[in-house]
């Protein structure tokens, strides 16, 4: 027979090939962004207009959560590294701590806007949906007070939160404690909720008994962890009317034709009730730029810059094309100044 | 035994008792026919309400909806020297007022959203491309926006209350305006494939994640096959059978057998963590799906290897060859197609692989293909991910679409499997 089989010095040769550009692989021209997933969107759409419009290698956009981003941040400073992560919340005392021990020290906080946090339901659903904070955390959380006393919640339909909700089954579709969404919900629906118990009230218990008591969803079936893919829970509230599902705004804006908001407290979402405050479920938006890779990575700057733009962060700009909404005026001139002129951010408070 | 003396006991093959055995055994094994073909017929309904599924949602994306508009490079807008930055948009109005002569600029800039975001870049590719257009009138054909082809193929319900709905009655007349002065047509989209990602439904396609798909393939069939075989030769045909031989066997069996996101994490921790490797990188993808197929190429070589029968082996032996010749001469040819088909079956399994990818952070947003191993890119499978989780309406379909490509690759791989494995098989 002869030898068909390729001899194993070819065989080594092509393996050292392969393996030999990885010594060179430092050095990089393109932009790394990681970070949250409801600022992936955003970011996504400046990467790609900047890419558009300098012809420079578009930055490299990864949806990796806001903890899991910033821990890639902070890990360090250089190529290796990302240059900006995206959050769906504010950095933590923690974290902050975490990149400073990595030597990430100077870090530059832009609040690029302010997400709605949204419960909508299909627009087969019959009832006109409106539901104080109390009741949300009466039908979700794991522990509400029931029968005197502090307890696993009994709650299996929104009659029994409140006699004037109808007696369907409390289903509710949402993010897993992984998302910054999640983090973000906990923290404006659940522990604003809870605060407002007249239990907690009458009690005269504290902020640090709230976030200790309050911060667990419940397990036992009517809350539904589905994933990070919103997408799957506007399908899944297509199919299931009496469902209702927890996402950002711009899933709504997107799907307003199937959708239908849940007004919290009598205020429904829309970028004028987000942008005011008034709609209760609104959380900002960050982006940390790690100043030390600033004029160092190759057109960092000018993507900075072109992200603070007026026609990317303002009223009628793209980026409230796609579901965002813009910060008031005044705040948001401060932001753009702050970021431009690199300010550093102080270190959280605890 | 029986004598051809010995009378046989008459069968009584009439008596009831045994009709009913016979009728008994007849109906057992209809029985099971009938429950082997309701789990075939299982399989194929669903496998047909997968592909059914995914062709109705998704073969609106293999077309793309487009309006022939006819654009006039104005040199009083465009400044020859700096093509590359002109105002485009500004071209573009004058071209969607062209259409609709007589609309306020508020009017203007709404029906300017029938073209998509991205069409003052294909004005200026064109330009870009051909100085000479500068002051010429040339009809381009632009993709339209999101909603529009989500109008054009009835998936925007007409009949939706005007306030839930993407699009005013105004832009619905203004579009049925345009459609029936015949400037809008919906031909094949190769953009779908030739195109890389982008945030607009209507301009994404898959070059990005196909190129990063090849790549991580080549780089993972580099890495695994000449290992795998090299490890499997030395099992089968070098190793002395000891207890080492099984404990290393039965690890080998073990490691096919764990779940790929394992790997994945092993991928983050030693390729990014300790060699700093490039994140999204195709060549971490390759090593990562190199660990995970390594295991099938080995397991499928040694079973080729084995399937050689002994005498092949042993005529070359005697004939003076050493075993390293009677090895690479005549046992690993006639092995071949064996060891093809586990590699390919191995590298089809690899293609369609997400979860290491993910934990490698491959499912970033890329704008271009990338040009090597190192740049980052996705692959088939993340960029199917990084789509459902879109909320543009256009990406239902485009995910659909990106699915059945996978699938066809898929489809394209075990069918050369197959073909190898019968065009080189050899009988003994």
């Amino acid at each position: 027979m002869s030898v068909p089989v390729p001899p194993a010095a070819a065989l080594a040769l092509t393996l050292a090939l392969a393996l030999l550009p990885a010594a060179g692989a430092t050095a990089r021209d393109r932009i790394r962004i990681v970070g949250s997933s409801t600022v992936f969107p955003y970011s996504q759409a400046v990467a790609e207009l900047f890419g558009r419009l300098t012809g420079a290698p578009a930055p490299v956009v990864e949806a990796t959560g806001t903890g899991g981003g910033i821990q890639i941040f902070c890990a360090g400073v250089g190529v290796r590294h990302p240059d900006i992560v995206g959050a769906s919340r504010a950095m933590t005392r923690w974290e902050h701590d975490l990149c400073a021990a990595h030597g990430v020290t100077d870090i530059t906080e832009a609040l690029i806007g302010i997400d709605g946090l949204v419960i909508a339901v299909a627009r087969a659903n019959p009832f006109d949906w409106d539901l104080a904070l109390p009741d949300l955390y009466l039908a979700l959380a794991a522990d509400v007070p029931a029968g005197g006393g502090w307890q696993a919640n009994p709650f299996r339909l929104w009659s029994g939160v409140d006699p004037a909700l109808p007696g369907a089954p409390i289903r509710v579709y949402g993010p897993p404690p992984t998302s910054g969404t999640r983090d973000a919900f906990v923290e404006v629906a659940m522990h604003a909720g809870c605060r407002a118990l007249d239990f907690v009230r009458a009690g005269g218990f504290d902020d640090g008994w709230v976030r200790a008591n309050c911060s667990r969803m419940r397990q036992d079936g009517p809350f539904i962890e589905a994933g990070e893919n919103d997408n799957l829970i506007v399908q899944q509230l297509a199919a299931d009317p009496e469902a209702m599902g927890i996402f950002g705004y711009s899933f709504l804006y997107e799907n307003a034709d199937r959708l239908k908001p849940v007004r919290i407290a009598g205020v429904a979402p829309d970028g004028a009730t987000i942008a005011a405050g008034t709609y209760p479920l609104a959380r900002p938006l960050f982006l940390y730029i790690k100043n030390a890779h600033r004029g160092v990575i190759p057109h960092l700057e000018e993507f900075v810059a072109e992200f603070m733009s007026e026609a990317a962060l303002g009223p009628g700009g793209y980026l409230e094309e796609r579901g965002m909404v813009p910060l008031p005026g005044g705040r948001r001139a401060a932001v753009q100044a702050a970021v431009l002129a690199r300010a550093p951010m102080p270190p959280p408070a605890d | 035994m029986a004598g051809p003396d010995i009378a046989l006991p008459a069968t009584p093959w009439a008596s009831a008792p045994v009709r009913a055995r016979l009728r008994r055994r007849g109906r057992a094994e209809t029985r099971l026919r009938l429950l082997g073909l309701g789990a075939l017929g299982l399989a194929f309904a669903m496998l047909a309400t997968l592909v059914l599924t995914l062709l109705w949602s998704g073969a609106g994306a293999f077309r793309q909806t487009r309006v022939a508009t006819e654009v006039f490079y104005d040199p009083a807008i465009l400044a020859p020297g700096n093509l590359a930055r002109g105002d485009y948009r500004a071209i573009l109005a004058v071209a969607v007022g062209e259409w609709f002569p007589g609309l306020s600029p508020a009017g203007r800039r709404r029906a300017g959203a029938i073209l998509s975001a991205g069409a003052p870049f294909v004005l200026r590719d064109r330009i870009v491309a051909d100085p000479a257009l500068l002051g010429r009138r040339v009809t381009l054909s632009l993709p339209v926006s999101d909603p529009y082809d989500q109008l054009r193929r009835g998936l925007l319900g007409r009949d939706t209350p005007a306030a839930f709905r993407r699009l005013t009655d105004d832009d619905i007349a203004r579009w049925d305006r345009l459609v029936a002065s015949g400037l809008v047509s919906a031909p094949l989209n190769p953009g779908l494939l030739l195109d890389p990602d982008s945030r607009f439904p209507e301009l994404a396609g898959l070059a990005g994640a196909l190129a990063g798909s090849a790549w991580l393939l080549l780089t993972c069939f580099l890495l695994s096959f000449p290992v795998g075989i090299g490890a499997a030769i030395y099992l089968e045909e070098f190793a002395p059978r000891r207890r080492l031989a099984d404990v290393i066997e039965i690890n080998i069996n073990n490691l096919a057998a764990v779940p790929s996101v394992v790997f994945g994490l092993l991928g983050l921790a030693v390729f990014l963590g300790w060699f700093g490797l490039p994140r999204s990188s195709p060549f971490v993808g390759g090593m990562v799906l190199a660990l995970m197929t390594l295991p099938t190429i080995i397991i499928a070589t040694r079973a080729a290897l084995k399937a050689v029968p002994p005498s092949i082996r042993e005529a070359a032996l005697g004939l003076g060859a050493s075993r390293q010749q009677a090895v690479f001469h005549h046992v690993l040819p006639l092995a071949m197609p064996g060891i093809l088909t586990g590699t390919i079956l191995g590298l089809a399994h690899a293609l369609g692989e997400t979860a290491p990818l993910l934990l490698i952070g491959m499912n970033a947003f890329v704008t271009g293909a990338p040009g090597g191993p190192f740049d980052a890119a996705t692959a088939l499978p993340t960029q199917i991910f990084i789509w459902a989780d879109s909320p543009e309406r256009g990406f239902e379909a485009r995910t659909s679409a990106a699915i059945l490509v996978l699938l066809a690759f898929l489809v394209v791989m075990n069918g050369l499997a197959i073909f190898l494995r019968n065009r080189f098989e050899r009988k003994w």
